[in-house]
């Protein structure tokens, strides 16, 4: 188990090594002056060049890589050519915003999507079956942009019930602003008995929330009824009923429990997924989380925020993985006790 | 010292037995009547059984033997009601547990039978145990189902089970997960499982077919010493002429989704009735015997959804004649307690 | 039991192949499918036939009649510069099942010979390959596209290089393990033992038994390729205006759409429907050719 944990961590390692040649090439050869970004328009030529000194754009490249690679390992990012200030704070004061949002989500898709696919695993081939399938497609062919919208029109304009963006609302955020324990809008304001600002924060993340769990909600029902229909057959099923266990039972408790591996790794998988899938929900209900924070930077081509954005998520998503893989493994006592 | 769940010796089922005459006097413990299970594909309709009746009486071995896909399985998930109902469906026909129709109740009612008053052992004791789950907790769940035990007195009655069923260091096993038993102790757990709540009947489906032969002959044993002492009815499901001469009292022999002949064990091994029967005790090669070929029944057994007029095995019957291909056969008793299948009897 | 005829002469074959198709229509839900990529393909292949204003399609401006409500003149109303939008969602569907076609192609094209290569010589090219595959497939996709299309300028083809580029590790991926199972096969051995060199091995032997998972894998992707390429047209950075494409569209719509929400509601329903559709059809395909799902009946 230790063997296995630490030859995966070796090979994320690697990975990241890779993920940061790539990332560095591609922001040196993106167009436009960062010199011009870290300055603004206006500055003389002079200027802009002291700028270059400062920043080492006058090394050689393999060179800047190598002073790239020594201040990543001190866990230095670089600081944004925009805001001047360094890239992990930036990253640490837009992720929670995306975190939480994620969070929510990938609990909303869990408590749907996992029912769901049991459900429709046990009523194979009938009508309600087919409907779930179909839902279930739906939510995976949908474009998130267009459901954002969607849902604006729908809940904002026409019904007025939600709001149409925003973590908080600007009223509420003077009148019971929320002390800044973690970030996470919804665990600060319980901690502190903010029940006005609660109620608001968790009210601003419905829609982004049902949005980004759209896509993960129909993945993960489409995994548990495909394990659950797979293990239903199983001989150690029909043992079960052969001895009596109720139906209800043998679905959720006997069954579900061998169909948890894929499941859980559908569900990391779409978890690690999400981060990405921020990006546009954030752009259309004015989150201010990491997307945001990134939008800007591509804009402006401020490269330090791009490469430790990108460099964050791709770490993300190579650890995911493996936390999945451990889970499984946890759960399945054939891996655990081999 | 064996607490709780099992009758130690039971005199008067043991006396029965011996003394059993060929026809029932009582209520068999298990009666099927005119069963029909067919099934739904897309390659029409399979009558996997249609119009199978044979009964059980206390304490009695059954034999059922057949080839592959002849039905005697299906027979036996029938009773329990483990046919999926779709594409599967029991059309017609009762099947009496101690004289009541259990095919009428309704499936909670059915529930409360299986594992309790009818239980069933299967084929693949690898596959037959859910392996996220210990031994200890699934065999736990009958006492707790049917017994309403707490989890103590579930334990309890578990361990006590797992020695009567022959099982070294059983507090060990309550521990340990299937992947880590090998299949003739797995198959003994499952033994546990199907016994534990002390049934009326135990449908045993080829118990012995995937182990090996070693360990064939010590479950067998086990499966009679644990019947004599509780005094059920066991119905031993194979295609093993061999487990049938030493274990049942009586055969039934199944065709292509029919009965085609009852007899008790020595009558049907001296003198069988039906064609089918006899070639299938030729086919059995002895050992010692100088057999150039191996006898083989020529041809194959009909797939289920196909429709024959006639006898069904006519086409490879060497005594079939024009009638037999005509008319379907019925069951005819030619002797006391031997029923067969056949126009030429 | 399966049924014990034909198997082995070729009408079995052919047997087997007009039963995938019945099976495969035989589920209603493959079926709307089915149906909703004809309806593409119609407008696709007749676009200016279809189209009641076609030269608004190809971007025509209209001023007198612009942000125009649904009505019997223009079914799905007209956008911010009087275009009828049924006219310009089918000019739409050209733009972006060619724009799809090429990224297939593309992807194919690259990816199917890595994964040959590195299935089937192993060793440290499999390594190589497949370590650079894994790198890629570990990086956000979207980011990597924003960034390729931020480096090579904002049109349509640069958009498509940007899509084909972190997609073609899955081909890689898939015709790899295919070409592994194979290598393991008799036939190829006997194929090696009568001498015939490796190459001729890779591509008569090998090669044609991947093809089937890859042409059910293409036709999977379909759908998200068009709504990559759609997402990177919301962001301005692939197709450019005044081509009618419907991730431009819905962007477009985005500044008008609390109040004339027709613009990006109809658009975005299209990149929707056409999805969906393409989805629906491969999970019919994957299911009709799963030999697992056909014999549910199988009790001894």
């Amino acid at each position: 188990m230790a063997l296995f944990i630490i030859k995966r961590i070796g090979w994320l390692a690697f990975v990241l090594l890779g993920l940061c040649v790539i990332t560095f090439t591609l922001s040196r050869v993106v167009p436009g002056d960062p010199a011009a970004v870290y300055l603004g328009s206006r500055a003389k030529p002079e200027q802009l060049e002291a700028v270059r000194l400062k920043l080492g754009l006058d090394k050689p490249v393999p060179l800047q890589f190598a002073f790239y690679l020594r201040d990543l390992l001190h866990g230095d990012l670089g600081s944004s050519l925009r805001t001047h200030r360094p890239v992990l704070k930036g990253i640490r004061d837009h992720l929670p915003a995306s975190l939480e949002l994620m969070f929510v989500a990938i609990t909303i898709a869990v408590l749907i999507g996992v029912p769901l696919g049991v459900i429709a695993a046990k009523r194979e081939n009938t009508v309600s079956d087919h409907l779930s399938r179909l839902f279930a497609v739906a939510c995976t062919s949908l474009p998130s942009f267009w459901l954002a919208m969607l849902f604006q029109i729908v809940f904002f304009r026409w019904l007025g019930l939600f709001p149409i963006g925003g973590r908080l609302d600007t009223v509420v955020g003077l009148t019971n602003p929320i002390e800044h324990l973690t970030g996470f809008y919804l665990f600060d304001s319980l901690a502190t008995g903010n029940w006005t600002a609660l109620r608001d924060s968790a009210w601003h993340l419905c829609l982004p929330a049902v949005t980004l769990a759209s896509y993960s909600t129909g993945l993960i029902a489409r995994m548990t009824r495909s394990t659950m229909i797979e293990v239903l057959r199983e001989d150690y099923i029909t043992t079960a009923r052969a001895v009596g266990v109720s139906e209800k039972e043998i679905l959720f408790l006997q069954g579900l429990r061998n169909a948890l591996g894929p499941t859980m790794t559908t569900a990391g998988l779409c978890f690690a997924f999400m981060l990405t899938g921020t990006f546009f929900i954030e752009l259309i209900f004015f989150w201010p989380g990491l997307g945001t924070y990134i939008t800007n930077a591509i804009l402006l081509n401020d490269y330090p925020v791009i490469m430790g954005v990108t460099l964050l998520m791709a770490l993300f998503y190579v650890s995911v993985n493996l936390v999945v893989d451990i889970l499984i493994a946890l759960v399945d006592p054939r891996v655990r006790l081999k | 010292m064996i607490r709780g769940t099992i009758h130690s010796l039971n005199p008067d089922k043991s006396e029965a037995n011996k003394l059993m005459p060929t026809q029932p006097t009582t209520t068999p413990v298990l009666a099927i009547n005119d069963l029909r299970t067919w099934f739904h594909t897309a390659d029409g309709l399979a009558k996997a059984v249609d119009g199978v009746s044979y009964h059980v009486n206390s304490g009695e071995t059954l034999g059922v033997v057949g080839e592959s896909g002849c039905g005697k399985s299906v027979t036996a998930l029938s009773i329990l009601r483990l046919i999926p109902t779709p594409p599967g469906e029991i059309v017609s026909g009762e099947i009496r547990l101690n004289g009541q129709d259990i095919l009428a109740l309704p499936l909670n009612s059915m529930r409360r039978i299986r594992g309790n008053r009818v239980s069933m052992i299967f084929q693949e004791p690898m596959t037959s145990l859910n392996p996220v789950f210990t031994i200890g907790y699934q065999l736990a769940k009958i006492f707790t189902l049917h017994r309403g035990a707490t989890r103590k007195e579930a334990r309890q009655q578990s361990l006590a089970i797992l020695e009567a069923c022959e099982i070294p260091s059983p507090a060990r096993i309550l521990k340990a997960y299937p992947h880590q038993l090998s299949g003739g102790m797995r198959q003994r757990v499952m033994i546990a499982m199907a016994i534990g709540c002390n049934p009326d009947v135990l449908l045993a489906d080829e118990p012995t077919t995937a182990l090996d032969v070693t360990i064939q002959a010590q479950i067998l044993d086990l499966l009679l010493k644990l019947q004599q002492r509780m005094g059920m009815a066991l119905v031993l499901i194979t295609h093993d002429l061999g487990v049938v001469a030493n274990f049942a009292r009586r055969v039934v022999v199944m065709y292509a989704g029919k009965k085609v002949e009852e007899a008790p064990v020595d009558t049907l091994f001296r003198s069988p009735g039906h064609p089918y029967t006899r070639a299938l005790l030729q086919s059995v090669p002895v050992l010692g015997r100088n057999e150039k070929f191996l006898k083989e029944i020529k041809g194959m057994v009909p797939p289920p959804f196909q429709e024959i007029k006639g006898c069904r095995y006519a086409r490879r019957c060497s005594e079939a004649e024009d009638a037999c291909r005509r008319v379907d056969p019925p069951l005819k008793t030619i002797a006391p307690g031997h029923l067969v299948a056949c126009l030429k009897r | 039991m399966p049924s014990a005829i034909g198997h082995n002469k070729p009408q079995g074959r052919y047997r087997d192949f007009w039963q995938a198709i019945r099976r495969l229509l035989h589920n209603p839900i493959t079926c709307l499918g089915l149906a909703i990529v004809a309806l593409l393909l119609v407008a696709v292949i007749f676009a200016p036939w279809v189209a009641p204003y076609p030269e608004q399609g190809l971007g025509k401006s209209n001023l007198k009649e612009r942000l125009a409500p649904p009505s019997s003149r223009h079914i799905l109303g007209t956008d911010n510069l009087g275009r009828d939008i049924f006219s310009r969602i089918i000019y739409g569907s050209r733009i972006s099942f060619q724009a799809a076609v090429m990224v297939v192609t593309i992807v194919v094209a690259i990816g199917v010979p890595l994964g040959l290569l590195a299935g089937y010589f192993g060793g440290w090219i499999d390594d190589l390959i497949m370590r650079f595959a894994d790198m890629i497939l570990a990086f956000p996709s979207l980011l990597l596209a924003i960034a390729i299309v931020a480096f090579l300028g904002p049109n349509l083809i640069n958009a498509l290089i940007a899509i084909s580029l972190p997609w073609w590790p899955w081909y890689t991926r898939l015709v790899r393990s295919q070409v592994m199972s194979v290598k393991e096969m008799q036939f190829i051995e006997s194929a090696r033992a009568i001498g015939a060199s490796q190459k001729r091995i890779m591509f008569r032997h090998i090669l044609p038994n991947c093809v089937a998972p890859i042409i059910v894998q293409a036709t999977l992707d379909m759908g998200y390729i068009i709504l990559a390429i759609a997402s990177l047209g919301f962001l301005g950075l692939g197709t450019q205006p005044p081509t009618a494409d419907w991730g431009v569209m819905v962007s477009e719509g985005r500044e008008y759409f609390l109040k004339q929400w027709w613009i990006s509601t109809f658009s975005g329903a299209a990149i929707f429907l056409t999805v969906l559709s393409f989805n629906l059809v491969g999970d019919g395909v994957r299911e009709a050719l799963d030999p697992k799902i056909r014999w549910r009946f199988q009790k001894k």
